[in-house]
């Protein structure tokens, strides 16, 4: 009889070491586990798992702590690229990285993660851009599109009442400080790889210690957005993108000359 | 080490610098920004972090990242400043990390003034953030007890994995006196066991204040209140004056302690058993101390530079057996040791009351005398 072996390289995936072996609370379908999964497999490949601090958010992803098996702290709501500020500064050798919702980063901490970037904080924003409050049950957020419906703006965002969303990286891209300022989307694999890419990117310009990065990643949130993750993701396409193109919004030279 | 002449917030800085400070961050606000000036000046030629914060939530964010690697981490401020450092200081305290913060009072409420006061008394002692939770507040009333008790303040701080503040009006430090500095203590090269500092070689570390499931946070509240019990038991401080026989006891802190000092002193050249006795740990409160008193004190006067805000924690201990008055100047307005000796010849001739509220006796007589 044969036996059939897989040997290690046939596995062609498997999941990360950083990531914990545990189901998480995301809802089915949502892009969370997807932002996840890069991170963990970049930091993974880098080598990064011993020597990175993880700042979790006030949000969905309040619990990124329990799903990344590194060292972890918890911030209040907006607060983490203080946080993160203050552990890299005492420990300037390791990786610190923030995990944000829009809420988050672009409501509640916009002052924080402003400065974060002017000071050219040597820490990694992964900012997590799903147009909601998703925690508390889909209210509109700093980023909610114009005309679109959430729990507070039961009758679609009234530009008139509101005001316009934020563009938040074309926003710090503007900071001297910020060395890597880029807008990926989570809504099908090829962009999936790209986000990837410009993960490993944000992390080699914090590892080099070239200054602020910030990967942007749309994202879907079907529950509160009322619809089935394959509509999420259409809708994210169709809708999200044209607001949020996705692109490199700042590369500081030095960071242009990286090799990744 | 030799005595100099020294300023409050200077020599307060210097020696968090000289007790293993390793990161500093603030945000300017008088009358506390020559502490943040010195630390700007002081910390980098160290190789220590200095970070001048975007805002106090700016700055005691930083301070709990900081603290959660288990560095020896401080933050400085006045009073309008420290209401916006109330976020961090709640999840400071909820994730039992060490952190110290240095309170140089001025007027308020609002923006208030930049002259000294005591009025952040409450929201120091009695909380200010959101939760159950206590931190140990330290109140020096001379420049050399600011340097010791900040130093004392690292220490307690880490010992009980709990904040330590160090409070001072506005008047202590901004004024030179002259004080011995300690010797400078090497920064400390390793981290705790239960920091984030990197999960090499370890099983990870996880800090946070979040306990979603209700018995998980009932315990975590109880394990803050056993270990704040625990600070209660150990770390009462305070200082007396004239006491051995005194029959009337002046209470109050800091710079209100100082002034009433001078008037006890009077009060004494006239004849008036009078002492004082200043607290130094504000929290924990000198209860026991003060109930035990009531033995032999016929009547209590109370201090400060607010309108009677310790005023309520020396009626609890005194819990009704004696007469308590108060005395207090506020919105930046120093009292003046006349006025507290007034006040002591009025314990002396009787006219200490039960009556109502020792507040509303004060304020009758500020306005009657008006
Ligand atoms: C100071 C404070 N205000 C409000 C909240 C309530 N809150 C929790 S999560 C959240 C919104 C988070 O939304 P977002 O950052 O977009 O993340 P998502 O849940 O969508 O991933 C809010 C407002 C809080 N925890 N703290
Ligand atoms: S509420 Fe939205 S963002 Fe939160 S887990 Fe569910 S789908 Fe994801």
């Amino acid at each position: 009889m044969v036996v059939e072996q897989i040997v290690p390289e046939e596995i062609v995936y498997q999941r990360p070491r950083s990531l914990v072996e545990c189901a998480t609370h995301y809802c089915p379908g949502c892009t969370h586990g997807v932002a996840h999964r890069i991170i963990a497999e970049v930091i993974d490949e880098m080598g990064l798992r011993e020597h990175t601090i993880g700042v979790a958010s006030v949000g969905c992803s309040v619990f990124a702590y329990n799903y990344f098996d590194f060292d972890w702290v918890q911030a209040p709501h907006g607060r983490a690229p203080a946080m993160a500020t203050g552990v890299k500064r005492v420990l300037p050798d390791r990786m610190v990285i923030t995990y944000q919702g829009d809420g988050d980063m672009a409501s509640i901490g916009m002052t924080e993660v402003v400065h974060a970037a002017a000071r050219g904080e040597n820490i990694t924003v992964f900012f997590i851009n799903n147009a909601n409050y998703g925690m508390t049950g889909g209210q509109m957020a700093p980023t909610t599109l114009p005309g679109q419906k959430t729990t507070s703006s039961p009758h679609g965002r009234d530009v008139e009442l509101a005001g316009y969303p934020i563009r938040a990286s074309e926003l710090l891209a503007t900071l001297e400080g910020a060395a890597y300022v880029v807008r990926r989307s989570l809504h099908d694999p090829k962009n999936i790889r790209l986000a990837k890419k410009a993960v490993r990117t944000a992390l080699e310009v914090q590892r080099q210690g070239l200054g602020f990065s910030m990967v942007e990643m749309l994202s879907i949130c079907p529950t509160n957005w009322g619809m089935s993750p394959n509509q999420a993701l259409q809708w994210l396409a169709e809708k999200m993108i044209p607001y949020y193109p996705v692109g490199d919004y700042r590369v500081s030279p030095s960071v242009a000359q990286l090799k990744v | 080490m030799a005595r100099e002449l020294l300023k409050g917030n200077e020599a307060i800085a210097e020696a968090a610098i000289r007790a293993g400070l390793q990161a500093y961050f603030g945000y300017p606000i008088t009358p506390q920004t020559e502490l943040l000036e010195w630390m700007a000046h002081r910390m980098p030629e160290l190789g220590r972090a200095f970070v001048q914060a975007e805002s106090e939530l700016g700055a005691i964010n930083m301070v709990y990242g900081a603290a959660c690697t288990g560095a020896r981490v401080m933050t400085s401020s006045s009073s309008p400043g420290i209401s916006l450092m109330m976020e961090g200081l709640s999840y400071i305290a909820a994730t039992e990390v060490p952190a110290v913060l240095v309170d140089v009072m001025r007027g308020g409420p609002g923006l208030g003034n930049i002259a000294p006061a005591q009025s952040d008394y409450n929201q120091m002692v009695h909380g200010g953030g959101h939760g159950d939770y206590h931190t140990i507040v330290l109140a020096p009333a001379t420049i050399q007890e600011a340097i010791d008790l900040t130093v004392l303040a690292f220490d307690l701080a880490e010992k009980y994995r709990s904040i330590a503040v160090v409070l001072l009006d506005g008047s202590l430090g901004q004024m030179m006196e002259p004080a011995e500095l300690p010797p400078m203590r090497p920064v400390r090269q390793t981290f705790p066991a239960w920091a984030a500092t990197g999960a090499a070689g370890r099983e990870r570390n996880v800090l946070t204040s979040i306990y979603l499931d209700p018995p998980k946070e009932e315990e975590a509240n109880l394990r803050l209140l056993r270990r704040w019990q625990e600070i209660q038991a150990n770390e009462v401080r305070f200082r007396e004056y004239f006491m051995e026989d005194a029959r009337f006891v002046v209470v109050g802190f800091g710079s209100a302690g100082r002034v009433a000092l001078s008037a006890v002193r009077q009060a004494r050249a006239e004849g008036i058993p009078v002492g004082l006795l200043r607290p130094i740990s504000l929290s924990p409160f000198p209860t026991r101390q003060i109930a035990a008193l009531c033995e032999r004190a016929e009547a209590f006067l109370v201090v400060e530079m607010n309108a009677g805000q310790m005023l309520e924690d020396v009626r609890l201990a005194v819990n009704g057996k004696r007469p308590v008055e108060f005395y207090g100047r506020m919105g930046g307005v120093m009292p003046f040791p006349d006025e507290i000796l007034g006040e002591i010849r009025r314990l002396a001739a009787g006219e200490a009351s039960f009556e109502g509220h020792p507040r509303d006796r004060w304020l009758q007589r500020l306005t009657g005398s008006n």
